[in-house]
């Protein structure tokens, strides 16, 4: 019979309640908050002291290994003098593995300062080429620029950068396509063994099939093509579910408004933008939620790969680096990575959410 | 007699070939006069959506044809309106949205004002103008139908299309809603065809009524001239003895159909040989025997 008054009452105040603030029942809710909140920093605790106990297992190990090795090697004597070294701290003999937690932090408060001194350095440079450069603008010559090592912050908007651009090449390619192919049958069939066959191909081959293309496109001019080549892997990478939901969204519109569109007529453009796109937009948002997820998943492997700078390259340098408190800059970059796709996640979401409001109440 | 507005001609309707065929409208003939009101009633399943369909246009017959004003249907038109029975309203839209995507649509010449006007009234004459910014989520099922009537009525259509309007809505709301339509049909007297399972309903609004015969391969049945004069008084069709009389005949009609179709698929159904299984005996019992 009808669609519209089988749902469920309950349901359906459920879905209300959702996007109604809650500060009516906060009273009663706050226990449960209380409670998730505890839950939360217990196991926050646990990991910590998880992460504790097996960096200083491994530790161990390799202050053992290492002293047997010498043992081996140069006699009794010097294995003392090596264990000795290694129980007084010291830089030189320092085994090197899985860092402690407490040797991330004093490596994440070393990436800071090294930021802080950097910025002040640019700052420096700048004032000091603010004359040259006015000149140098005037007579219409290429302005100084620094060319100092980014730090670890600059590297952290680089790489935002670039996934700002790879997530929008996916959204101007995806949701057109994604819409065009959604609207026909016969087109739907033949992109089906495109997007089956390409979708798993790893983030790898993409930048390499990119790198072979955009090699050629751009003999002849010096310009710098990492971070086009790696904007435009991500961008392939990731547009895959985009595509997929759009196409899905837009040929799967409840036949009731399609049947409003025939009834009135509509011209195919407003039968477009005003019957089909509306309600396919939740499950596109839905697409490029996952997108974006995976636009930044694979852009660290990306950049890692096409030596274009970021947290990708950041996170290689540092491993080829190999100085003592590389791996522990390793594993700040790794929770700086986690916490900001969390935080795009989050932004993705709440995009989403206000766009479905419609729908998901009618 | 001057041309039908809607002429069916040995329509007969079917889904799926070969074996799946499921014939539900069979050799179907029927004229809609100029200015009638028509009441088409039918059990669930008989095929009702199905006839109003072929006449939007929704739905092309298997066999036969359907006539408009003399010319074969072959596509849906805003001339000839529908109200659905389940609003078919689009969510994102609100009531003025909804209403001015048909009229912006019909009358695409009209200047802004003029548009506006003209939805403003439509919506007034439901009595929605509160409603006017609301989303069809907001609104109540008699708050949706109302809107998806402006819809209808603010297109001017030439043949108003009713498949089930007030199915899904409470009683109250439902007596309140078929004098409205009432009221604004004999406003500017169009052709309208209902589709309804309430005979009543269909007696109360109608002029004529057909009872479309249920199951399979319905047919339609004999009609039913309606001659109370309007307005029609609820309260007072219930005492009155042509009310009365109409009502039982079609009703007799409809159970009669109703158990000679029952009677007709009572046929046995042949069981599938099936030994049930039970717990330790299935094939791979061996393997906790053996254990």
């Amino acid at each position: 019979m009808s669609q519209t008054t089988t749902i469920p009452a309950s349901a359906k105040t459920a879905s209300i309640k959702r996007f109604l603030p809650s500060t009516t029942n906060l009273g009663a809710k706050l226990p449960g908050m209380a409670r998730s909140a505890g839950i939360t920093l217990a196991s926050m605790l646990l990991f910590l002291l998880i992460w504790q106990l097996s960096s200083s297992y491994l530790y161990s190990v390799e202050a053992e290994s290492r002293i047997d090795r010498v043992l081996a090697e140069q006699g009794p004597e010097e294995a003392e003098a090596m264990r000795a070294c290694i129980a007084s701290g010291d830089i030189s003999c320092k085994p090197n593995t899985l860092p402690s937690p407490a040797e991330v932090v004093k490596a994440s408060q070393l990436l800071l300062a090294d930021h802080r001194t950097i910025s002040a350095d640019k700052a420096e440079f700048k004032a000091k080429t603010a004359g040259v450069n006015a000149q140098r603008k005037e007579q219409g010559l290429d302005l100084i620029t620094y060319t100092g090592r980014p730090s670890f912050v600059d590297q952290i908007f680089t790489s935002l950068k670039t996934v700002a651009v790879g997530f929008l090449i996916a959204l101007f390619i995806a949701v057109p396509i994604g819409v065009i192919i959604g609207l026909n049958e016969n087109l739907r069939t033949a992109f089906n063994w495109f997007i089956q066959v390409f979708k798993p191909v790893s983030p790898v081959v993409w930048l390499l099939l990119v790198f072979m293309i955009v090699k050629t496109l751009t003999l002849g001019s010096d310009s710098d093509t990492s971070f086009l080549i790696s904007a435009v892997s991500v961008g392939l990478c990731s547009m895959w579910a985009t595509l997929v939901n759009t196409s899905v969204g837009v040929s799967s519109v409840n036949k009731d408004y399609i049947n409003v569109a025939k009834v009135l007529k509509l011209g195919i453009g407003k039968k477009i933008f005003k019957v089909i796109l509306p309600s396919a937009i939740p499950l596109i948002f839905t697409g490029l939620r996952i997108t974006v997820s995976v636009a930044w998943m694979v852009l660290i492997a990306i950049e890692l790969l096409a030596q274009s700078p970021g947290l990708g390259s950041f996170v290689w340098e540092e491993f080829q680096n190999g100085a003592n408190d590389s791996n522990a800059k390793i594993i700040v970059a790794m929770f700086v990575i986690g916490f900001i796709g969390f935080l795009l996640d989050r932004v993705m979401y709440y995009i989403q959410q206000s766009v479905s409001f419609e729908k998901a109440l009618s | 007699m001057s041309t039908p507005i809607i002429e069916f001609r040995n329509v007969s309707k079917w889904y799926g070939e070969g074996e799946n065929r499921t014939e539900v409208l069979s050799n179907i003939n029927l004229k809609i006069e100029e200015g009638e009101f028509l009441a088409i009633v039918g059990f669930t399943g008989s095929g009702k959506t199905t006839l109003v369909n072929l006449m939007t246009g929704l739905l092309e017959p298997s066999e036969g044809e359907v006539l408009y004003r003399g010319e074969r249907i072959t596509g849906p038109a805003p001339e000839r309106g529908i109200i659905f029975q389940n609003y078919s309203l689009l969510p994102w839209f609100t009531v003025y949205q909804n209403v001015a995507l048909a009229v912006d649509q019909v009358y695409p010449d009209w200047p802004a004002a003029k548009r506006e006007e003209h939805i403003r009234r439509f919506i007034e004459m439901v009595n929605l103008t509160p409603a006017t910014e609301k989303r069809p989520k907001e609104l109540s099922g008699g708050m949706k139908q109302r809107t998806s009537i402006a819809r209808v009525l603010a297109t001017d259509p030439d043949l108003l299309l009713m498949d089930e309007p007030l199915g899904a809505l409470d009683a109250l709301t439902r007596g309140n809603l078929q004098e409205e339509i009432l009221k604004i049909w004999s406003a500017n007297r169009r052709t309208a065809v209902l589709i309804t399972n309430d005979v009543d309903e269909g007696i109360f609004m109608a002029d004529r009524i057909i009872p479309l015969e249920p199951g399979e391969r319905s047919g339609l049945g004999p009609e039913y001239r309606i001659n109370l004069e309007r307005p029609r008084n609820k309260k007072a069709l219930n005492t009155d003895p042509d009310f009365k009389k109409v009502r039982t005949e079609i009703l007799n009609y409809l159970v009669q159909l109703g158990e000679a179709a029952k009677m007709e698929r009572d046929e046995s159904l042949a069981l599938p040989d099936l030994q049930p299984i039970q717990p330790g005996t299935s094939s791979f019992g061996w393997l906790r025997r053996a254990s």
